[in-house]
This record gives C-alpha cells, sequence and structure tokens, in this order.
C-alpha cells in the first residue's frame, strides 16, 4: 500500500510538470480535436474555432456543449482572481480495483486535471467566492474520494472563511471504481453543508450536462439556489437504466433542465452567456454577513 | 481474490437476498412489539416501500424507520419489492423530525436494492429527497443507529442510513451498485455478477475493514435458515448503542457523527497546492 501511495505520488508529480503546465486554451471544449465537430442537437458540422470563441455554444442551435473546469472558471470569476486550492489530491486505487489506475491516466489526459473536481477561492464582480467544478472529462466527473475529499474541504473552508460557495455539477455519479468509499462521499459532501447552512451562508448549486446519480442525489441538489444550465441531462437514474427499469419508452424532453424546471427541482434555467451576470447578481442580493 | 472461496461475496449476495431472509417487519415485530406505525409525507402519499413509526424499546420510546421489501407476491409488488420512491424518504424525514422534535432516538432499518428508477420518482425529485435526507441526517439533534438487515443498494439505502452507529449482519450487503450492474458496466455482461462481487468490497466483513460499518452482528446459521441468534445480536447491540449514544451531549454527538464520516475516503495530498488555510475540526 505504501508503495502504491508513493508511485502514485511521483505519478502525479510527473504528469502535473508534462501535462498541467500546458496552456488552458489548448484544451477549450470537450471534443475530439480537428477542424470541425457534429452537433449533437442540430447534427451541423460546426467550426471548433467557432465553437470555442462561442464558448462552446453552437451558432447554429444553442446547443451548450460540454466544457472543461478551468474554461468553466474563466467564464464565471473576475480574471485573474482564482487561486486553486487542495491542488495536490489524488485518487489512490483503493479496492484494487481493475484497470482503474489507466482510467485515471486517460482522465486526467482528458482533461488536463490530475483529479474530476478544480476548487479554490475568486472573485465574481469583486465578490469573494468559493467556487468549484467537477470536470465530465475526467471519468466522467464522477465522484470517489479525492473528489468527495476536495469538495468537503472546499465546503469547509467556505464555511470558516463565511465566502458563499458555488459549485457547478457535471457528473456521471458516484465512481463505481472506489465501491463503497465512493457512496460514502454523498454523505460527506452532504454533511459539510449542513454546516455551511447552519453557518448562515449562501450556496448557489449550477447543475450543468450531465449531473446524475451519486452527486444529484448529494451536493448538486441541495443549493439555496439551484440553477440548471442549458443542454444539460438531470436526474437521478440514468435514462438506460428507467428504461430497463421499466420497459418502455421514456416521455420526450424527460430529464432536461426544463423538465427538471417544470417538476420543481430547480430554481431557474440559464444560459452559459448569462450565467456569470446572474450568479453576481445573486450574490449581490445575499450581502455578507458576520459571524 | 481468496482462492479456496472465489465466491464467498458472491454468496453473501444471494443470502441477503434469500426468499426466506426476514424482512424489515420482521425484525421490527421481534424488537419493537408495540410498534405503532405512522403513514405518509404529507405531500404526495405514503410509500409502502418504507415504513415508520413509533416503539419501545428497553422501556424508552424510540422512533423506527424501516425499508420494506414484502413477503409473498402481491405484498412485495405492492411495496414495490423495496425500492422507495421521493415520497418514501420525505416521510422518513418527516419522522426522524419529529423523533428529534421530541427527543426519541431513532432507530433505521436497511434493505433496500436501490432508490426506485421510475418515471414519477424522477418527476418527483428523487435525486433531492435522498439529498436531503443525507444533510439532514448528519444535522439531526438525537442518537440514530442505522441497521443494515438485506441488501444496502446505493444511495436508496444510504438515504437512511446516516448515522451515529452503522451495524451490519453478517450476510447483508452493502454497495455502490448491484453486482450485476457492477458486471454490466465492468465487463459488459451482467452474467459476470459473481466475479464484480468478489472485486466490490459488499460484505459486512469488507465494510467494517473499510470502517464504513461500525459492527458486524453474527447471524448463528443465517436469517433465513433461524433468525434467533441474529436478533438476539442486534438486539444487544441495539441496547448497548442507545445507552452509550444516550449518555452523549448532541454537540458532541454531532460531531462524532461528522467525523465519523468526514473520515471515510482514500487519497494521496501529493501537496498542498497553493492552499494556505488548514481549518480539519
Ligand atoms: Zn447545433
Amino acid at each position: 500500500m505504501p508503495d502504491s501511495l508513493n508511485e502514485r505520488k511521483e505519478r502525479i508529480a510527473k504528469f502535473k510538470k508534462t501535462i498541467l503546465n500546458k496552456d488552458d486554451s489548448a484544451r477549450s471544449v470537450d471534443i475530439p480535436e480537428g477542424l470541425f465537430v457534429k452537433c449533437e442537437a442540430c447534427g451541423n458540422a460546426v467550426y471548433q474555432r467557432v465553437l470555442d470563441q462561442n464558448d462552446g455554444i453552437c451558432p447554429n442551435c444553442g446547443y451548450h456543449f460540454k466544457i472543461g473546469a478551468r474554461r468553466r472558471i474563466a467564464l464565471i470569476v473576475d480574471p485573474g482572481t482564482f487561486f486553486e486550492r487542495d491542488a495536490g489530491i489524488a485518487s489512490v486505487n483503493p479496492l484494487g480495483m481493475p484497470d482503474y489506475d489507466e482510467k485515471l491516466l486517460a482522465g486526467a489526459k482528458a482533461s488536463g486535471m490530475p483529479e474530476a473536481f478544480l476548487s479554490g477561492t475568486a472573485k465574481i464582480a469583486g465578490r469573494p467566492v468559493a467556487i468549484g467544478v467537477l470536470d465530465s472529462a475526467f471519468m466522467m466527473g464522477s465522484m470517489g474520494s479525492a473528489v468527495g475529499e476536495k469538495v468537503t474541504r472546499l465546503i469547509e473552508a467556505a464555511t470558516v472563511q463565511r465566502l458563499p460557495l458555488i459549485l457547478f455539477s457535471a457528473s456521471g455519479g458516484a465512481r463505481m471504481q472506489e465501491g463503497i468509499l465512493s457512496l460514502m462521499q454523498m454523505a460527506k459532501t452532504s454533511g459539510a453543508l449542513s454546516r455551511f447552512r447552519d453557518a448562515g451562508l449562501l450556496y448557489i448549486s449550477v447543475l450543468t450536462n450531465p449531473t446524475t446519480g451519486g452527486v444529484a442525489a448529494s451536493f448538486a441538489s441541495l443549493g439555496d439556489i439551484n440553477i440548471a444550465e442549458k443542454s444539460s441531462l438531470i436526474g437521478f437514474a440514468g435514462p438506460r437504466v428507467i428504461k430497463q427499469t421499466i420497459r418502455q419508452e421514456l416521455p420526450e424532453g424527460f430529464q432536461t433542465e426544463q423538465f427538471q424546471l417544470k417538476h420543481g427541482a430547480v430554481d431557474l434555467v440559464a444560459s452559459r452567456k448569462e450565467m456569470r451576470v446572474l450568479i453576481a447578481r445573486l450574490l449581490q442580493f445575499h450581502p455578507e454577513v458576520r459571524a | 481474490m481468496n482462492a479456496e472461496r472465489p465466491n464467498a461475496a458472491w454468496e453473501k449476495v444471494k443470502l441477503a437476498r434469500h426468499p426466506k431472509r426476514p424482512t424489515a417487519l420482521a425484525l421490527i415485530a421481534r424488537l419493537f412489539p408495540d410498534f405503532i406505525e405512522l403513514h405518509g409525507d404529507r405531500a404526495f402519499g405514503d410509500d409502502p416501500a418504507v415504513i415508520g413509526g413509533i416503539a419501545s424499546f428497553d422501556g424508552r420510546p424510540v422512533t423506527v424507520i424501516a425499508q420494506e421489501k414484502g413477503t409473498n407476491t402481491d405484498d412485495k409488488i405492492h411495496r414495490n419489492f423495496g425500492m422507495p420512491h421521493p415520497e418514501g424518504y420525505r416521510k422518513a424525514l418527516r419522522l426522524m423530525l419529529q423523533a428529534e422534535r421530541f427527543h426519541r432516538p431513532i432507530v433505521t432499518i436497511i434493505d433496500t436494492p436501490g432508490a426506485y428508477p421510475g418515471i414519477g420518482a424522477e418527476e418527483r425529485g428523487q435525486a433531492s429527497a435522498i439529498a436531503t435526507n443525507l444533510r439532514e441526517m448528519m444535522s439531526i439533534k438525537t442518537p440514530v443507529v442505522v441497521i443494515v438487515l438485506g441488501e444496502g443498494g446505493s444511495g436508496g439505502a444510504l438515504g437512511i442510513g446516516v448515522g451515529d452507529r452503522v451495524a451490519m449482519f453478517e450476510n447483508a450487503t452493502y454497495s455502490i451498485l448491484s453486482p450485476e450492474g457492477f458486471a454490466a458496466i465492468l465487463y459488459k455482461d451482467a452474467e459476470q455478477a459473481p466475479a464484480a462481487a468478489s472485486l466490490m468490497k459488499l460484505t459486512a466483513a469488507d465494510l467494517f475493514t473499510l470502517h464504513v460499518v461500525d459492527e458486524v452482528m453474527p447471524e448463528g446459521p443465517g436469517l433465513h435458515e433461524d433468525p434467533s441468534t441474529g436478533f438476539v445480536a442486534v438486539q444487544g447491540y441495539l441496547s448497548r448503542a442507545l445507552v452509550a449514544l444516550s449518555c452523549l451531549p448532541v454537540d458532541r454527538l454531532l460531531s462524532e457523527r461528522y467525523i465519523k464520516f468526514r473520515a471515510i475516503g482514500a487519497i494521496v495530498d501529493g501537496e498542498n497546492g497553493r492552499s494556505t488555510d488548514e481549518n480539519q475540526n
């Protein structure tokens, strides 16, 4: 065990040198490289460059492509104000699950991050906040021990520093490769939010595409204000599982952000372009409170 | 993993799901003979997959919340095979808050394949119902003891599973996903469930080693054969746990509950990054 720990530490250090120092703009939208990409909503071919310049939104139909965590931070916070925290936390393979180590490396490569969650402090329209973003390019943004720990530490830091908390979710749920340990991260993160709430602080949860499973059934649903981004699949069970269980076709628009709005799970739906201003305005309605 | 007994974990899965294994109502009848069931979430309906009510234990009132799978075909269908809908989790929360108000300890009994994945469940906010319970159970100001009786199916189990003590029967299982679901993803073949089960660390002994459960309760010949050994064990455990927890001041109870779950997980912390504040408490 200690050997594999050290090994992993070395690998993370090496990985950081080689991959993380690359310019963030090198990976801005989570789609295969190439000049064109196909929009999965309207089917049109879209210039990759046009898509990048349009914040990952299809210029034809407005479909929101998935974007990485660093790109997300850049779209939301005041330039130069983001300070990452807990950057050294990464996963181990506690149950010795086959192929998990390879998946972690592949996830790191695909996302440019050592884990699926990026967190820190920043300012939004001048207001200091604690902010965290899940990156679906890293093992579908799944929550294992490392993600659970980073989310919890961010919530705890926000509680102590009395900062508003903003979490962007994009996740298939709890990470199955860490078994029950992943499941328990749901209790851990939700428990931290109980203390945060008792401290009288504001939590804005932004649910993006996709937010399902153990992340939907823990911190992502617990915002004082839940915002769903356009083009998002949001729900507890995945559509495939539901279809298999009930053996019938799912209704049109099932588990979309509009479905969640209609059924009362989210307070409002926003496009990526209006997200920053919306969050800034909501923060203004919540003046700083002293302990 | 274990060369001599490659399917030891799968055997537990089969025992946890055994058709003759007592369900929550049988355990309630034994532990809480004066149980009065209370129904409904006060908003949508009454979920028969979740049972709640008041009873006495060792001469003092307790609130009991349980997942019930049903005993015969009709009853199983009525109870949705123990798979709760959001209103089940909301009923559980309503009764737990009631217990807090009247300073009653809470005993929850887990036995579910999982929260129900259906259209109505999604419409009524399954994710939000479970998430809310996780948050509220962490801060409820009365002792909570969790008993894993049979199947601990993922978030659906955890939705009534946050407490000061978690005890599990010897042949019960508790996992992030069913072995079939796990195998379908890992091997692209649900038939490989036995192999998946042995990887997943889902037995009571595994979870004790991982510090997810505090106590493994022996079953003797197995609850499906003869429940008396197991029922005596759970009675004794519950009695000791409630005495110990009732002595704690509320703030200590809550901080220990928080730390218990806070500590679960395995990570590497390569460096502290640019983080400067350390505020673990
Ligand atoms: Zn399009």
